[in-house]
């Protein structure tokens, strides 16, 4: 026994169905930043959710600097010194910083909440911890950095000893994850422990002293950080080697498919997210967006697509101006779109598969006569496209929600492709999903480039963006502001050409 | 009971039996704890609802106007929205059809086609208000159309008054060309005051299931039901969608109104409190699953029980309220399908 | 008949036709801040009318003239109890929120009438002997002007109302009962992750609009109408409702627009003493807080923000 703060043993949660954690134990020492790493659905969130008090674990104990404990709920975790960063934050949008630190655990004065008063302390933590935030500012006026700022405040106006972090950078800036990685730097100088829940090894090689591997709900072990090397952990993660190379041939671009000049779309707020943009597909190319999420991919694709008004500029497809055309024309003119988020998107999820397959088709024939459904058609097809695509459902019959991740993206990728467009969004086409349904989509667009269509890729994952494209666009703040050879550039350049660097191309290589 | 649970389908459609069984037995146990004799409440209602042939002419008629509220509802619902305005359009579509009925001179043929597309039309434009707001504005239907059910009360009294008074707070009669009232059925049913408007809704039933199931137009209207932002990524018109979805919700409303209009009373009262046909309506959809023919046996049961109130009243004694306090129950049992599935799950992990 | 009379009518008559709007519609910011739809106001009000009425009728005889007060309480008790069933089906059962409150409404009118026939066996009750009266505020009242137009005929319940309204407002946005209550409807996870017990939130919110709801009943019973019959209660509760949203969920939003509807109101009622307002047909007055209402979400009067976590029942573990 050497001071571990925190000991998870022989863990098991079960959830109707599935066994989401199966003996796993975990064992964290003090000071020290502890990874726990797993693929998606492997099963991390579910424990740390236990250690949280959000569920109950059937079997297990856990201890606390040696002590066994039973957290039944956030407020006992609160009193033991645990705290957590959630990866969606908690926050509340039209409350100020202070009133979200603060929730659950006021100050008061005969009743009245003293605001001031908790300010102070707020202002205080925030300049020993160097976390910068205004207190009396409002969560939606603040940058996602300082609201993740305010999320690890929560934690330690809470008085936590023990801070997780759950994939905290997923959604910042390659200079917020420089602050937040020296964040944590410093708060284990002042005797914090950190447990760290990510699937990036990078990250864990940078800041981790120990990692414990969970694999399909299962404790796999624990390695020294030091010891180790980002292929074991790879290996440990899926259970097999894996080859972060993607097999393919040289491109053969030909003619330009897709051509953007000078694009300007608003947001939802009316700031122009993608501002005077421009850029081209060719045919029988994959052409990879690399860029830190928020900086106008989104409305950029929508802006392609239709879904939302172009303010000015063109996008023309094969020569033909489809700017600010009706989302249905755009897609009758050839344009399919795997879009980010298929639960809100790309599926009717109470709908069964065979439903989903003629989503953007139902209306023709033969699917349609005059107005009249044929379901004879449309099973027809959809058996052929499950057949095809290997999407593992039980029927066509079957709703959309029934399946998982992975198949229900097979069947997105299945319809899409199945329509044969020029030109083809696959955007955040693998996220969330295992490495297994990972190599499969990406062999799919690998061959919808050899079949000589235009592949326009949108990701926030660096390394997918360099193994899969021919050519790297990078986006900063609605502009192209560079494009590059993923054959001649590095992680480094491509970081900072993201967080918006001015470096001419020709100087790095 | 593990295949139960699973099939969603066999577990939505027996969930508003076992609602409508539950409601029964809270309702006899309250006919208990009130003094009352639950058997004699019970069949007294029978014989209200189905007891002679003068009385199920009552029921069927009763259910004429509820199938269509009903329909609206369940429309709306199968969209994704919550019509509770189905009162305001009821009330705005029977006004048109006695207007129509009675300000028009047609022969039968057009006349009553006439007066009931025209109540229609008035229905789905009070429908169409609050879709529009919605698709425009984002405005949420429900608050939209509660408003609504004021403004048509108030206003269509008032027009009542100013336009088309015949004294004694009622509208003036609509023409004998305008009318649904059967002698043929009446006297089928000993007396009964069924009238054709049951053929009508069963019509319009048809036409809704024939519209949700087997059209494009129902394939889209259940996709943004269910998931706008899919629809829209689809190419689908989501505000037209919505509004139309509102319009034709409102026309069967309207129709509901019509029913009254030139049916049961051939007139309009000068109404200072609400039908309750349009309330009603809301719990037909929900207990006939949304579904065009569970809607037809919902709107049956409700109408019989209703008709029958008063039998039960005069033969057992009952207040007839206890009827409003059934339907409620089983508003509640349905809409909590949660505690259904619970308590089958344990029954079923029991019998394992 | 110059513009201060007409003022020393329309503002007593706006003051007692309003405080049970006030009262119903601080109950339904409660609920919906928490969280939770309640269109059964209706219902929770209706029930609290035939409550207040009962306990008079019953306690008259031995309490005399303090009846009705004791009545209110009686009846907040009621409702907020009533309240209840709304609270189980659309928190603990997940049913949905507007359909409960729909049944909350019917169950209401059938459970108060049944009751009524069981007990007077008629479909009304008897008129209450003590009301709660309009009366002239001590020397207040003997102000010039201002005493004849607020402090004059007009029923203790409605300065208590506005009081209330003040002491709600005070309670959600300066105590931390009132921050968890907000925090639970926009971001019911977030307020969970902090320790804040979602449901048992979300219950108080529901019973305290029962309770609020069952008081405006009483007092329009007790207040307006003096006797409980079934249609004691048709629309005010609806009218609460619509209220509370045109004052954008805000306490004091809630209390102004439920004065200004009230207003209008008691101009539909009062205007025939007016001269300019005999012209327009009475019609237009009772529609306008529906209109206004609309309006008012559609944004033309300023656009209406609902509480975020509105309407969707909260389950642990999703996201």
């Amino acid at each position: 026994m050497q001071g571990f703060v925190i000991e998870m043993l022989n863990i098991r949660k079960e959830f109707p169905g599935i066994v989401a954690n199966d003996n796993i134990t975990l064992q964290v020492k003090k000071g020290e930043i502890h990874a726990l790493l797993g693929e998606n659905g492997a099963g991390k969130s579910t424990l740390m959710n236990v250690l949280f008090g959000l569920y109950q674990p059937e079997k297990g104990e856990i201890r606390v600097k040696g002590n066994k404990v039973n957290i039944t709920n956030p407020n006992i975790a609160n009193e033991l010194g645990i705290g957590m960063v959630h990866q969606h934050f908690m926050l509340v949008h039209n409350f100020t910083v202070t009133e979200n630190i603060i929730l659950g655990s006021e100050p008061t004065k005969g009743g009245k909440i003293s605001i001031d008063e908790a300010a102070e302390k707020i202002a205080d933590l925030s300049k020993r911890y160097g976390l910068a935030v205004d207190p009396y500012a409002k969560i939606e006026d603040i940058s996602v950095g300082m609201q993740q700022r305010v999320e690890i405040l929560k934690t330690l106006y809470r008085g936590a000893e023990i801070l997780i972090f759950d994939e905290p950078t997923a959604v910042l800036t390659p200079q917020e994850i420089k602050e937040l990685i020296q964040i944590m730097s410093r708060l284990v100088e002042e005797g914090k422990s950190i447990i760290l829940i990510t699937h990036k090894l990078k990250e864990i090689m940078e800041v981790c002293d120990r990692c414990t591997v969970i694999r399909k709900g299962k404790g796999i072990g624990t390695v020294n950080v030091s010891e180790s090397n980002p292929d074991e952990l790879a290996a440990l993660m899926v259970g097999r080697e894996v080859h972060f190379k993607v097999e393919k041939k040289e491109a053969t671009p030909k003619d330009v498919v897709l051509d953007i000049d000078q694009l300007v779309v608003l947001d939802s707020r009316n700031i122009p997210s993608v501002n005077g943009l421009k850029l081209d597909v060719k045919a029988g190319e994959i052409l990879g967006i690399a860029g830190v999420d928020g900086n106008g991919q989104t409305e950029l694709i929508e802006g392609i697509t239709g879904l939302r008004k172009v303010k000015s500029g063109s996008v023309k497809l094969n020569g033909k101006d489809i700017t600010n055309l009706p989302v249905r024309k755009v897609t009758e003119s050839g344009i399919g779109h795997i879009p980010q988020d298929r639960h809100k998107h790309g599926l009717v999820l109470d709908f069964s598969i065979g439903e989903n397959m003629v989503l953007q088709t139902y209306y023709q024939k033969p699917y349609s006569n005059s107005g009249k459904l044929n379901f004879t058609k449309i099973y027809d097809k959809a058996r052929k496209l499950i057949s095809e695509y290997d999407v593992r459902t039980p029927s066509e019959f079957t709703p959309a929600r029934a399946l998982s991740g992975g198949n229900q993206q097979k069947a997105i990728i299945a319809r899409e492709v199945d329509r044969s467009p020029d030109f083809l969004i696959a955007a955040q086409p693998t996220r969330g999903l295992d490495v297994g349904a990972i190599e499969f989509i990406h062999s799919k667009l690998i061959e919808e480039r050899d079949k000589g269509k235009a592949v326009l890729l949108v990701s926030f994952e660096l390394e997918e963006v360099m193994n899969l494209s021919d050519r790297i666009a990078v986006i900063y703040e609605g502009k192209i502001v560079a494009i590059v050879n993923p054959k001649e550039t590095n992680e480094q350049e491509l970081g900072l050409l993201m967080a918006g660097g001015k470096k001419e191309r020709e100087g790095v290589s | 009971m593990q295949k139960l649970l699973k099939n969603e389908k066999l577990f939505n459609t027996i969930v508003p039996v076992i609602a409508a069984v539950l409601g029964m037995v809270v309702g006899a146990i309250i006919m208990l704890l009130g003094n009352y004799d639950p058997v004699a409440g019970f069949s007294a209602l029978f014989n209200g609802m189905f007891g002679s042939p003068k009385a199920v002419g009552e029921t069927i008629r009763a259910a004429s106007p509820l199938i269509l509220a009903g329909l609206a509802v369940g429309f709306a619902f199968k969209a994704g929205l919550f019509n509770i305005g189905v009162e305001g359009q009821l009330l705005v579509g029977w006004l048109a059809s006695v207007w129509v009925g009675y300000a028009f001179d047609l022969p039968t043929v057009l006349h009553i086609p006439v007066a009931i597309l025209a109540a229609a039309l008035a229905g789905g434009f009070w429908g169409l208000i609050p879709g529009f707001l919605k698709a425009r504005f984002k405005v949420h239907e429900v608050i939209v159309t509660i408003m609504l059910n004021y403004v048509a009360l108030y206003t269509t009294a008032a027009l009542i008054k100013k336009y088309l008074y015949a004294g004694n707070e009622k509208s003036y009669k609509v023409d004998g060309t305008a009318s649904l009232a059967s002698p043929f059925l009446s006297s089928l049913t000993e007396g009964s005051r069924l009238h054709w408007g049951i053929v009508v809704a069963i019509i319009a039933a048809i036409i809704m299931w024939f519209i949700i199931e087997k059209t494009s137009l129902g394939y889209e209207l259940r996709a943004v039901g269910i998931n706008q932002h899919a629809s829209m990524y689809a190419g689908m018109n989501v505000p037209r969608n919505i509004m139309m979805s509102m319009v034709i919700s409102g026309a069967f409303a309207g129709t509901a109104g019509a029913m009254e209009g030139l049916g049961t009373f051939q007139n309009m009262t000068v109404l200072s409190a609400f039908t309750g046909t349009g309330f009603d309506g809301i719990a037909v959809a929900l207990l006939g699953a949304n579904n065009a023919f569970g809607i037809i046996i919902a709107a049956v049961l409700f109408g019989g029980l209703s008709t029958a109130a008063p039998q039960m009243n005069f033969d057992a004694n009952v207040p007839s309220e206890l009827i409003d306090i059934i339907i409620a129950l089983i508003i509640f049992f349905v809409a909590s399908s949660y505690l259904i599935r619970l308590i089958l799950t344990r029954f079923s992990k029991e019998g394992k | 008949m110059s513009f201060l009379e007409i003022l020393a009518i329309i503002i007593p008559a706006a003051l007692y036709t309003a405080a049970p709007l006030v009262f119903t519609a601080l109950g339904g910011v409660f609920s919906e801040r928490s969280g939770v739809v309640n269109i059964g106001l209706e219902g929770l009000m209706l029930f609290g009318a035939f409550t207040g009425v009962l306990t008079t009728l019953m306690i008259q005889d031995t309490v005399g003239a303090a009846s009705p007060w004791i009545a209110i309480l009686a009846a907040a008790l009621a409702s907020g109890l009533f309240s209840l069933l709304h609270a189980v089906a659309s928190i603990t059962l997940r049913a949905d929120q507007t359909v409960s409150g729909v049944a909350i409404n019917f169950l209401a009118a059938g459970l108060s009438l049944f009751l009524i026939k069981k007990i007077f066996d008629k479909g009304q009750t008897d008129f209450v002997q003590f009301r709660i009266n309009k009366s002239d505020v001590p020397f207040l009242s003997d102000i010039p002007v201002i005493g004849d137009i607020f402090f004059s005929r007009i029923p203790y319940t409605s300065y208590l109302a506005i009081l209330i309204a003040i002491l709600v407002w005070y309670i959600i946005y300066k105590t931390p009962f009132g921050l968890r209550m907000r925090a639970v409807g926009e971001h019911p996870m977030a307020a969970d992750t902090m320790g804040i017990n979602v449901t048992r939130m979300r219950y108080i919110g529901v019973m305290i609009s029962g309770v609020f709801a069952g008081i405006g009943g009483a007092v329009y019973a007790l207040s307006i109408s003096g006797n409980f019959t079934g249609g004691t209660i048709s629309g005010q509760g609806f009218l609460a409702l619509a209220a509370m949203i045109f004052g954008k969920w805000h306490p004091l939003g809630a209390m102004g627009a439920a004065l200004f509807f009230g207003f209008a109101q008691s101009l539909s009622i009062t205007g025939a003493q007016i001269p300019l307002l005999k012209e327009i047909p009475s019609v237009f007055l009772i529609i306008a807080p529906y209109v206004l209402t609309i309006l008012a979400l559609t944004g033309f009067v300023g656009r209406a923000e609902a509480p975020k976590a509105l309407g969707t029942p909260y389950e642990k573990g999703k996201r």
